[in-house]
């Protein structure tokens, strides 16, 4: 039996660790605060463990219990409860693992920082948030959740708030994730209004209610204004309640996940420090979107409509968004790009019904991707905050673990047969193939979006791998330029505990620096994690995607299940899960999925490890840059919102304050009236002479007037 | 014969030259508080009128009052007018124009 | 034409003229008489409708009072006469329309009618056997008292009120100022001052 005190203590030991290491930060010092919020967290790690372990081998039955009466409204009353079944259990042992590590690197990486104490209550409120929103019961708490995560990414984006580039980011993540929320806001509302209610228990026993799949009027087709009205549309706009549901809480995902077009905070958050792009922006916090969609299969199930929606949305981004990592030169960046790409890939996978496979993908890439932003830290951190790619070359000699740790997660990342990111990139691809052979043009669109995907992948990594570690090592060329300086050069000199570990001496910043393998707080992180990209695909595929795993978490119809279709071509278990996931590895040889990745790996091994001038020269080309220049606009979309949107807003600010506030209210209303009153009465004072044969003539005046009266009534 | 009429149309008569009064004299109060009791006058003369050709006392009675009142103003109006010498020299009405808006 | 209508045209001709004296002579004394000479004329009117106690009370009151009032402040008043008739004419023909546009109205509604009324035969007061001027005293102090006795309190006021507003006091001259006089405090009038004695200075040994 999963006891709730355990869930409690899950729950809140992260959040005791942040208020200590926030409040009491001075008292503590900087040793209490790591010290104690990774035991908060390492608590939370290891109950999760726990209780996954009941679940999962015990057998035990799910948690769903309200623990406390937030408040009661007339027929509504708001709980803070906990459900935990397979799908949330999967999910806090991820969040928990991953956060642990994040708060051991970080001790290494931000040994320098002046607010270490604040960053570790920072990513400590964040392992409580994330909590709770997978561990909710219902909507309104995991909208807590929801909103508790983003404000801790606007913190922790923002965590250098001196720079203007930060706070830009910071701002720019915060308004993004707002819009989506706006869509999120309306979808919850609407379960409330037509399910009747917020608890994720009966909302999903009443999602397959007739009335849901009936319409509603969005808009009658007319405007009325001032009494008038005009009839626009011939007939009202009407909309299928279920889909329009499903398409809203969708959009609240795109926001967290950064689907296109929501996508555009997700690269300037690489303003942050490297453990929290690890943590929030890799493994966690982006994850929120697909796990959300995930526990609300049982509605989206029952839209078509939001379906394709969906598929469509992660299919623009898995393939467009990866593209867009081709081109990019900070190393933080390519990262974050594919990223995307790979949040494209679970949303296609929702998109197909594929539930199981977006999460156990889900799983898989919280470990390589978070792997490969620490690594990428590392290389940061071993080029004294270098994070120019053209900059970097060789560093496999300086910096052996991080190379081996990158090679694992990159292999991971694009599918090589038996690492982790193989099976669940391939599940995928190959259901989304199942999608396309029964649907329409989305399913099409959405498999060879994700079928293209995995060359761009490939070769964007592979990319990456040769130019930081592999080639000439072009930092020495730097000594003829200005000193170094990377995006994150917050602090000059390095920590000490980093120096002493390795016996190097002090550098200066006027010769070319020399690069150096991380501290163990940092490697070891590095390690820990490659080791789950390398094997849990393989020991996992098994039970979490074609056994039972997500029973009763997960709800596909029969008609939509492209993992069981998807199963037929992959999983052969007759002998056992070991050996059907070596033959589902060994399956690859005949896919085109291996090929193509293959390819892209053969073309980024050609350009950049035998060949790198010529990348140069096609780049520099008439075409290489027409293509550059679009993927470096990132098709335009930054603009969309930064100027057209925002820009249009300010406009419209301006034109209010210029012509209305001021123009026209102080203007005309006030000023203008005072105005008026002064001329009127400048007119009226000349009748007050002051003299008295003025005031008699008026009065006269006024008498004759009567008596006209008088002799017009009364007759002579 | 005399009727009513005669001494109505006199009263009129001299109402209006009083009001006249006040219009053309731009130069001395003294002359404006003549010209209220002339006003005065005028309507005694109806009242009296009035009083012989209906029969009733009340008429005379009125005139009565009316000069009662009419004493006291004047001699209040004189007051004023003497104090208002005193204090600006003048006694032009043309410059008495301190209620000026 | 009748001898009273006769008379009444002459008494009314010169009450006219006299009224457009005040308003149109040059000297303020002369208008000051000529006013003098309208009430007159018009006692003798009421003297015609047999109104003699309003008459002479307006002989005795109003020109034997009102009007020496006039006089004094004229006189006392040390006007400048030149600068007085400046500007005279500018006003008149917007005047004269007003003035002659209100006399028609108000002949209008005089109407024709009330030149047909004629003087009843007798004075109402001999009709009750009564002299006019105890008609007027009969009505005067039974029904119409409480109005006798706040025309009492008018004249009383106005009294009171002209001395107040003219009173000058001239500085050199002694008064008593009562209210003052009630005000006065002890340590006003007394100080005790503490001396230091002093031995006598007697005759020295």
């Amino acid at each position: 039996m999963i006891s709730m005190n355990t869930l409690l203590v899950i729950a809140l030991a992260p959040l005791v660790g942040s208020i200590i290491a926030g409040f009491f930060g001075k008292q503590v010092g900087r040793a209490g605060a790591h010290w104690v919020t990774i035991l908060g967290v390492a608590v939370s790690c290891a109950l999760s463990v726990q209780v996954l372990y009941q679940l999962v081998v015990q057998h035990a039955d799910p948690f769903n219990q309200n623990i406390y009466t937030f408040f009661q409204v007339g027929g509504y009353s708001a709980h803070v409860g906990f459900m935990v079944d397979n799908l949330s259990a999967m999910m806090m042992v991820v969040v928990t693992f991953v956060s642990l590590l994040v708060h051991v690197y970080t001790i290494g990486y931000m040994a320098d920082d002046p607010a270490y104490q604040r960053f570790f209550s920072y990513i400590s409120l964040f392992t409580f948030s994330m909590l709770m929103l997978v561990m909710s019961n219902n909507f309104l708490q995991l909208f807590f959740g929801w909103e508790a995560v983003g404000l801790v990414s606007y913190l922790l984006i923002g965590f250098w708030y001196k720079r203007p580039t930060a706070i830009f980011a910071n701002l720019k993540a915060f308004l993004v994730n707002r819009v989506g929320d706006f869509g999120f806001l309306l979808g919850i509302a609407g379960v409330l209004a037509w399910i009747g209610t917020l608890d994720y228990a009966t909302a999903f026993t009443h999602a397959s209610n007739a009335e849901l799949t009936g319409t509603f009027s969005l808009w009658s087709g007319q405007i009325s204004l001032f009494g008038h009205t005009w009839q626009v549309m011939s007939s009202a706009v009407e909309v299928q309640i279920i889909s329009f549901i499903c398409i809203c809480l969708f959009i609240g995902a795109m926001g967290k996940s950064a689907q296109v077009p929501l996508h555009v905070w997700l690269p300037d958050s690489m303003e942050g420090p490297t453990p929290i792009s690890a943590l929030i922006h890799a493994a966690t916090m982006v994850t929120a979107g697909i796990f959300m969609v995930a526990r609300m299969s049982p509605l989206f199930e029952q839209s078509e409509a939001a379906l394709a929606f969906v598929l469509f949305i992660g299919a623009t981004t898995a393939l467009f968004t990866g593209l867009i990592g081709i081109v990019q030169n900070d190393i933080k960046r390519v990262v974050a790009y594919s990223t995307l790409s790979q949040l494209g890939y679970m949303t296609v996978a929702l998109g197909v019904s594929a539930y199981s496979a977006a999460v156990f993908h889900l799983m898989t890439h919280a470990f390589f991707k978070a792997l490969l932003f620490l690594a990428a830290g590392s290389v940061i951190m071993g080029m004294h905050h270098q994070q120019d790619m053209r900059k970097m070359g060789g560093l496999r000699k300086y910096m052996p673990i991080t190379y081996i740790t990158s090679l694992i997660g990159t292999l991971a990342l694009v599918g090589t047969p038996f690492f982790s990111g193989y099976y669940s990139k391939d599940t995928i691809i190959v259901a989304a193939g199942e999608a396309a052979k029964t649907g329409g043009w989305v399913q099409t669109y959405g498999y060879w979006a994700v079928l293209l995907g995995v060359f761009v992948t490939a070769f964007y990594s592979f990319r990456l791998l040769y130019l930081t570690f592999h080639g000439k090592e072009r930092f020495r060329d730097v000594a003829a330029h200005q000193a170094p300086h990377g995006h994150d050069a917050h602090h000059d000199a390095h920590g000490q505990d980093e120096h002493r570990s390795d016996g190097h001496d002090d550098h200066g910043h006027q010769g070319p620096v020399e690069p150096h393998e991380s501290p163990k707080v940092v490697t070891l992180p590095l390690i820990l994690l490659a080791i789950p990209s390398l094997l849990i695909g393989f020991f996992t595929v098994g039970p979490m995607l074609f056994g039972d795993f997500f029973r009763g978490a997960i709800e596909v119809l029969p008609a939509n299940d492209t993992v069981t279709a998807a199963a037929k071509t992959l999983w052969h278990d007759h002998d056992g899960p070991v050996m059907a996931a070596l033959r589902f590895g060994a399956h690859a040889i005949e896919s085109p999925v291996f090929w193509l990745a293959f390819g892209g790996f053969a073309l980024a091994t050609f350009l950049y490890l035998f060949r790198p001038d010529l990348a140069t020269r096609m780049r520099a080309s008439r075409v290489g840059a027409f293509f550059t220049r679009i993927l470096e606009n990132k098709y335009g979309f930054d603009d969309l919102w930064i100027k057209g949107f925002a820009g249009g807003g300010i406009k419209l600010g301006r034109i209010a304050w210029k012509r209305g506030d001021a123009g026209l209210i102080d203007g005309v209303l006030v000023n203008g009236s005072a105005v008026l009153v002064d001329r009127v009465a400048g007119v009226l004072r000349q009748v007050q002479t002051g003299r008295l044969y003025n005031y008699a003539f008026a009065m006269i005046l006024g008498l004759i007037v009567l008596l006209a009266v008088l002799v017009k009534t009364v007759g002579a | 014969m005399i009727t009513l009429g005669h001494f109505l149309a006199l009263g009129a008569v001299l109402f209006c030259i009083s009001v006249a009064g006040i219009f053309i004299n731009r130069k001395n109060v003294i002359v404006l508080l003549m010209c209220i009791e002339l006003m005065l006058l005028a309507v005694n003369i109806n009242f009296v009128a009035f009083s012989r050709f209906l029969g009733d006392v009340s008429g005379q009675i009125f005139v009565f009052f009316i000069l009662t009142v009419a004493a006291a103003e004047a001699a209040i109006g004189l007051a004023i007018l003497v104090t208002l010498f005193r204090n600006t020299r003048t006694i032009n009405v043309a410059e008495l124009d301190s209620l000026k808006g | 034409m009748s001898y009273e209508l006769a008379a009444f045209w002459a008494f009314a001709t010169v009450t006219v003229v006299a009224a457009l004296g005040v308003i149109l002579a040059r000297n303020p004394v002369h208008a000051v008489l000529s006013l003098v000479l309208a009430f007159f004329s018009t006692a003798c009117l009421w003297l015609l409708l047999q109104a003699e106690f309003l008459g002479v009370v307006l002989v005795l009151v109003y020109i034997g009072a009102v009007m020496v009032l006039f006089l004094f402040v004229v006189m006392m008043l040390d006007i400048n006469t030149t600068p007085l008739r400046e500007g005279f004419v500018g006003y008149l023909p917007l005047t004269g329309a007003v003035v002659v546009v209100m006399a028609a109205e108000m002949v209008i509604l005089i109407g024709s009618k009330r030149f047909e009324v004629t003087l009843p035969a007798s004075d109402p007061a001999a009709a009750l056997g009564k002299s006019n001027i105890q008609w007027i005293g009969e009505t005067l102090f039974s029904k119409y008292i409480l109005p006798f006795e706040i025309a009492a309190v008018i004249l009383t006021v106005a009294l009171i009120v002209a001395v107040m507003l003219t009173l000058r006091r001239r500085p050199g001259t002694k008064h008593q100022d009562a209210s003052r006089q009630v005000a006065v405090k002890r340590d006003d009038r007394v100080r005790l001052v503490k001396v230091a004695s002093e031995p006598r200075q007697e005759d020295k040994p």
